[in-house]
């Protein structure tokens, strides 16, 4: 599923990542801990095609992300849904229409998108929401709509940076608990953290970095599906 | 397709203050384009009138034989510069004369004998009526025994020449210089558009959008703020002919409007550079992120 071999990245001013090999599986869950700068958004950007590795190999979903032709970075970012820490929503189209629009992109059947629509934010617990404006929702609400954009077109990956960096106790265990069911159903999570007391609650698999390099992985798939430790 | 136009038009009604500002700021460019192609269609027209009036005079000789004077009428109105020739006979030289003279009415008045010769009056076809064209036509009629002298107006028509060439050049230069400014800053202004949308298209990006499907509707936008933009400079060009013209009393001739194809050229030149511009402008955006 995703795949990194002796990766490096540099950007201009030094190196970021620095020989990562990874390899996660279908329908895993995996934390990306350390501390700030030490590469894991540098790792989720080289996930969704944001940024090209300097040397190594990443391939994601049987694409070469060294190599990905601009015809075909589209194709992946179908592929992948991902949310992030300020959750990236278009504040003058409702929840539904920020949903509805990464559908329209696809060039997805107009008729077959508000059916969809509803379906995901009925599963984020947002239908109520649905024609409100992002500013006016809080921010568990807008990150929740951030998942329902990233989940309607049925990603085999969930890409989450600091999804939960933004929020209180509260909104945060309603989105984790949300990330969790969603990688329940089958979806790959990858998903960067400073929250240490998420990583502790559960028993999935962890990877730490340090400048650049991975110096923990708690190794393949300890528990994707427990529910231990939630409440 | 439809979701192109709605996603144009929602850029309109999202940002109508931009979007405003920016057809505004087309029009205007366009605007001075206008007034320049204006002022360039008047001048040239002006230039056309005072052509009109480029005509060569040959006097005759007293006593020339009427058979004489017919037979070279016609050859002369065969020459390739000719367009039509008159014979002006001495009486009706004195019977204008007493016209247009008020001055000399009475000088002219108990003349015992007329003083006035019989001429050929030359006009020129259009194309002809420059300094050298006429200064040959005059040449060929000197050529002929019964032909006296012959005026056309030299220095003048030289001076028609050279206004003619500045017209050209000048009007050329300033045009496209005019036009290159209109391009810039249309272009500057749809960037500015672009930048200001670089969160959504970033956005855009993100959920899998392709470049295509992201640059359609700032091309639609760009196109239709060309347009706009092309029919407010239209309007302010009216509004500015309209003033002028009831300024223009004085004016010989009064002024004249750009006709429907000049307009239709300034409204397509709107439009091409809303598209160009817009497509420069977000290619260099995707190419960037
Ligand atoms: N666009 C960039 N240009 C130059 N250097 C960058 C850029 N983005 C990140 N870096 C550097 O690369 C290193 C890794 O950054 P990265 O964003 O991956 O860290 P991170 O682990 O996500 O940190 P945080 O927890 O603060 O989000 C840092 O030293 C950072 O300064
Ligand atoms: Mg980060």
């Amino acid at each position: 599923m995703i795949r990194f071999a002796s990766v490096y990245k540099d950007y201009p001013k030094g190196a970021a990542l620095k020989n990562v090999s990874l390899h996660i599986a279908k329908g895993e869950f995996v934390f990306l801990t350390g501390h700030s700068g030490a590469g894991k958004s540098t790792i989720l950007k080289l996930v969704y095609g944001e940024l090209r590795p300097t040397a190594g190999d990443v391939r994601v979903s049987g694409f070469s992300i060294g190599d990905l032709s601009p015809h075909d970075l589209p194709r992946l970012r179908r592929r992948l849904g991902v949310v992030f820490q300020d959750f990236r929503l278009l504040d003058d189209r409702t929840a539904e229409e920020n949903v509805a629009f990464a559908m329209e992109v696809t060039g997805a059947r107009a008729d077959s998108i508000p059916a969809k629509v509803m379906r995901v934010l009925t599963q984020v617990g947002l239908a109520a929401k649905a024609s409100a404006y992002p500013p006016e929702l809080s921010g568990g609400e807008q990150q929740r709509v951030a998942i329902a954009r990233a989940l309607v077109n049925d990603p085999t990956i969930l890409v989450a940076d600091e999804p939960t960096g933004n929020l209180d106790e509260r909104a945060t265990r309603g989105v984790f608990q949300l990330i969790r069911e969603i990688n329940a159903g089958g979806t790959a999570v990858v998903m960067a953290t400073h929250d240490l007391d998420l990583v502790r609650q559960t028993t999935y698999r962890t990877v730490e970095l340090r400048e650049g390099g991975v110096v923990f992985d708690s190794g393949v798939d300890e528990g994707s599906d427990t529910t231990e430790g939630l409440e | 397709m439809s979701l192109l136009v709605r996603e144009a038009l929602l850029a309109f009604r999202r940002a109508p203050l931009l979007s405003g500002l920016s057809i505004t700021t087309i029009g205007f460019s366009l605007y001075a384009v206008g007034l320049f192609a204006l002022v360039a269609v008047n001048l040239r027209e002006a230039l056309r009138e005072v052509e009109q009036r480029v005509e060569v005079v040959a006097y005759l000789l007293r006593g020339t034989p009427p058979e004489a004077v017919a037979q070279a009428s016609q050859d002369i109105a065969a020459f390739p510069e000719v367009a039509r020739v008159a014979f002006i006979s001495e009486d009706e030289a004195l019977r204008r004369a007493r016209q247009e003279l008020v001055e000399f009415r009475d000088a002219y008045r108990d003349l015992k004998v007329n003083p006035l010769p019989a001429s050929l009056e030359i006009q020129l076809k259009d194309g002809y009526r420059d300094g050298a064209h006429t200064a040959a036509v005059a040449e060929r009629l000197r050529g002929y025994g019964f032909v006296d002298d012959v005026r056309y107006g030299r220095e003048w028509i030289e001076k028609l020449d050279r206004l003619r060439n500045i017209a050209g050049v000048v009007g050329l230069t300033i045009g496209l210089a005019f036009a290159a400014v209109a391009v810039v800053i249309i272009g500057v202004t749809i960037r500015i558009t672009v930048l200001q949308r670089a969160r959504e298209i970033s956005i855009m990006r993100l959920v899998g959008a392709t470049n295509g499907f992201i640059r359609g509707p700032f091309l639609v936008e760009g196109m239709l703020k060309g347009l706009f933009g092309g029919l407010l400079a239209i309007a302010l060009c009216y509004g500015t002919y309209l003033l002028f013209r009831g300024q223009a009393e004085l004016a010989t001739s009064g002024i004249v409007f750009l006709r429907s194809p000049q307009l239709g050229l300034g409204v397509v030149f709107g439009v091409l550079i809303g598209l160009g511009g817009s497509l420069v402008s977000v290619g260099r955006h995707l190419r960037n992120v």
